[in-house]
């Protein structure tokens, strides 16, 4: 058990609480810029993708997670992103430019969207961002002349004014970089007093209101900001594919990074991470061991469908703090051992609230 | 002519929207959760009918009865061994349950050899009939989708108005705790509407299936029902209905009116629209939050 005293204001708000999370995350750093030695380029490939899906999972895990605002389309901000960066990087435009124009529109883009989340709420918001993530699609399938259409688009090494990132390597530094950043940003502001009125948003909207929180300001901040990292994320991803096409950004993409937050653990950064290399290394290991089931279950084609939907379920069901709140059990059992009781994390019994006015 | 013919189409291919729209509806109403799980349910019921026609040999009516019967079963367990569990956790958990429910349901049925991965036509009786209507052609799988439509809202109508059962599933989705009071069994009606959700959504998968085709992604079309049931509003039955036509309409005269594309977005413009405009649907109650 660490008991930790505090001698200045400082030591509340700072992003390392003790020395073990300075020594921890530094090896966790290091290890990833050592990594593209230790890797075959396989897995560092493997890699970079979880990168790119931690940002993407930042970014709606500060939607979901921390402001309470559920999106079923996040995939078309993943998609404008994408477009954009492949459009502008196509015409000659150096990386740092379309990536901030990517970041940009879909930032923009997630305000327009934004703005009806200030009328309707819960489940109406949810239809709200699914409707729109099958327009997006559909003008991605559709305007042939800039996106090239069903066809989809081949893309460019990325161009760092003039300094072509050729190998895998090189990008896969980018991405790490990338995500340092976001994630570093994500830290911050949620300390700041903005992350503080997304939590209080997420909490309860009326009391967050009648502390003097302007609901419409800061719900559509939050959708602007992680449509932003969406956009990001959409961008770097187009670049490691090197071809996009609208299909890459449907439905069933919005919902697994739906999926990746609420199994990495919703309303923790680690969760995002933990998502995100769940939904990179599922499909490995489904890879892996359909060999060994019989032929039937191994070979059809929806055996992905039922482990992701049954490990989905397992998870609402039995453990709703997701990977995280899993990690977080059994590190509490091992630094109080022998004393951890089974109720220390119950579940807090919540009655079913209802939103009719009755 | 040509206006009546895809008034038809429209028609018709709205009383599906509006039948799995219903399935929302009323889990909404009962349980104040939003089922994603719907579309699959449907498939499941027309693989159930499949399945009982050609391989079980059933004759129709027998056939269409038993997959109904089973549907209504297999909701009821999904709601017991699932839902239940986790009811009064945030509206959205049960969201992302539904769709693994979804998921699985989809991956499942690709398990079966033979069946799951083809596509394959129901043999129905009235397949590939026409009646010819002074000018117009009439589809027969077409008018059937109609009228049982029809006959099912009157028979839920019924149910809701006269039946003991029915009244008191309006009394607990009014208000829980106190149709618990009155010695209401809440949590055996919830099941009950689950199984009558599924039910329903299976029936529109048989009336679906003649005119598309059974495979394993046909649940998918359940995406284009959430925005029938949040046209009519997420908490009316008959303005699930309505809500479905005017999908179905709107997405019959875009697809020949407009230019090619608006008829697969027609019902989310729709629907975009609706929440920016009414956002509690045509039907809907006024929902205030109280503290």
């Amino acid at each position: 058990m660490r008991f930790i005293f505090k001698t200045e204001y400082a030591q509340d708000i700072g992003l390392a609480k003790h020395e073990g999370h300075v020594f921890w995350y530094s090896v966790l750093v290091l290890s990833l810029v050592a990594a593209p030695w230790l890797f075959t380029e396989y897995w560092l490939a493997q890699l970079t993708f979880v990168l790119i899906y931690s940002i993407a999972a930042l970014g709606i895990m500060l939607l979901a997670g921390f402001t309470g605002l559920f999106s079923l389309g996040h995939a078309a901000f993943l998609g404008v992103g994408a477009y954009t960066q492949a459009v502008l990087t196509n015409m000659g435009v150096p990386f740092p430019v379309a990536l901030a124009c990517a970041a940009g529109l879909s930032a923009a883009v997630g305000l327009v969207v934004g703005l009806p989340a200030l009328r309707v709420k819960g489940i109406y918001l949810g239809m709200a961002t699914l409707a729109f993530g099958f327009i997006v699609e559909e003008v991605l399938a559709r305007w042939e002349s800039v996106t090239g259409g069903n066809a989809g688009i081949h893309l460019k090494k990325p161009n760092v004014f003039g300094w072509v990132l050729e190998t895998e390597i090189q990008f896969y530094f980018l991405c790490l970089l990338l995500t340092v950043v976001s994630t570093l940003g994500i830290l911050n502001l949620l300390r700041s007093p903005t992350g503080r009125a997304f939590v209080a948003i997420r909490d309860s909207e009326i009391s967050a209101q009648s502390m003097g929180i302007h609901l419409a300001q800061y719900k559509t901040m939050s959708f602007a900001i992680s449509a932003a990292l969406a956009g990001v994320a959409g961008a770097l991803y187009a670049h490691k594919l090197q071809f996009i096409s609208p299909d890459q950004f449907n439905i069933l993409q919005s919902i697994d990074l739906l999926l990746m937050i609420v199994i990495g653990g919703l309303g923790s950064v680690h969760g995002a991470f933990l998502g995100a290399i769940f939904l990179i290394t599922m499909p490995q290991l489904i890879a892996m061991f359909k060999d060994y089931l019989p032929a039937v279950v191994g070979q059809a084609p929806g055996l992905q469908g039922v482990v992701y939907g049954a490990v989905l379920i397992a998870f609402v069901l039995f453990e709703p703090m997701g990977l995280y709140g899993r990690w977080l059990k059994v590190r509490t059992y091992f630094e109080v051992f022998p004393f951890y009781r089974k109720g220390m994390f119950k579940r807090q019994k919540s009655f079913q609230k209802s939103d009719r006015l009755k | 002519m040509q206006f009546f013919q895809l008034l038809i189409s429209g028609v018709a291919q709205g009383c599906i929207y509006g039948l799995i729209a219903l399935g929302f509806v009323l889990i909404y109403k009962a349980t104040e959760t939003v089922s994603f799980a719907q579309g699959e349910l449907m498939m499941l019921g027309a693989f159930g009918g499949l399945v009982a026609m050609t391989m079980l040999g059933m004759p129709y009516w027998l056939a269409i009865l038993s997959a109904v019967i089973a549907m209504a079963l297999v909701g009821a367990l999904i709601e017991m061994a699932v839902i239940r569990p986790i009811l009064g956790q945030p509206a959205f958990s049960i969201v992302m349950l539904t769709i693994g429910v979804g998921y699985v349901a989809r991956g499942l049925i690709t398990m079966i050899p033979n069946i799951g991965t083809d596509t394959q036509a129901l043999p129905v009786p009235y397949k590939d009939e026409i009646w010819k209507l002074g000018g117009l052609i009439l589809n027969v799988e077409h008018m059937v989708v109609i009228a049982a439509t029809g006959v099912l809202c009157v028979l839920l109508f019924a149910l809701f108005r006269y039946s003991k059962l029915g009244i008191a599933m309006q009394a607990a989705s009014q208000n829980q705790l106190a149709a618990y009071y009155m010695g209401i069994p809440v949590k055996r009606l919830n099941s009950i509407a689950w199984a009558l959700a599924a039910a329903v959504a299976s029936i529109a998968g048989l009336l679906l299936a003649p005119i598309t085709f059974v495979h394993a992604n046909m649940g998918f079309i359940g995406l284009k029902a959430f925005p029938a049931a949040v046209v009519g509003g997420f908490g009316s039955l008959p303005g699930a209905i309505v809500g479905g036509l005017v999908i179905g309409l709107v997405e019959a005269f875009s697809g020949f009116y407009l230019p090619d594309g608006f008829k697969d977005t027609a019902a989310y413009i729709v629907v975009l629209v609706m929440l920016m405009v009414r956002p509690n649907g045509l039907f809907g109650e006024k929902l205030r939050k109280k503290v």
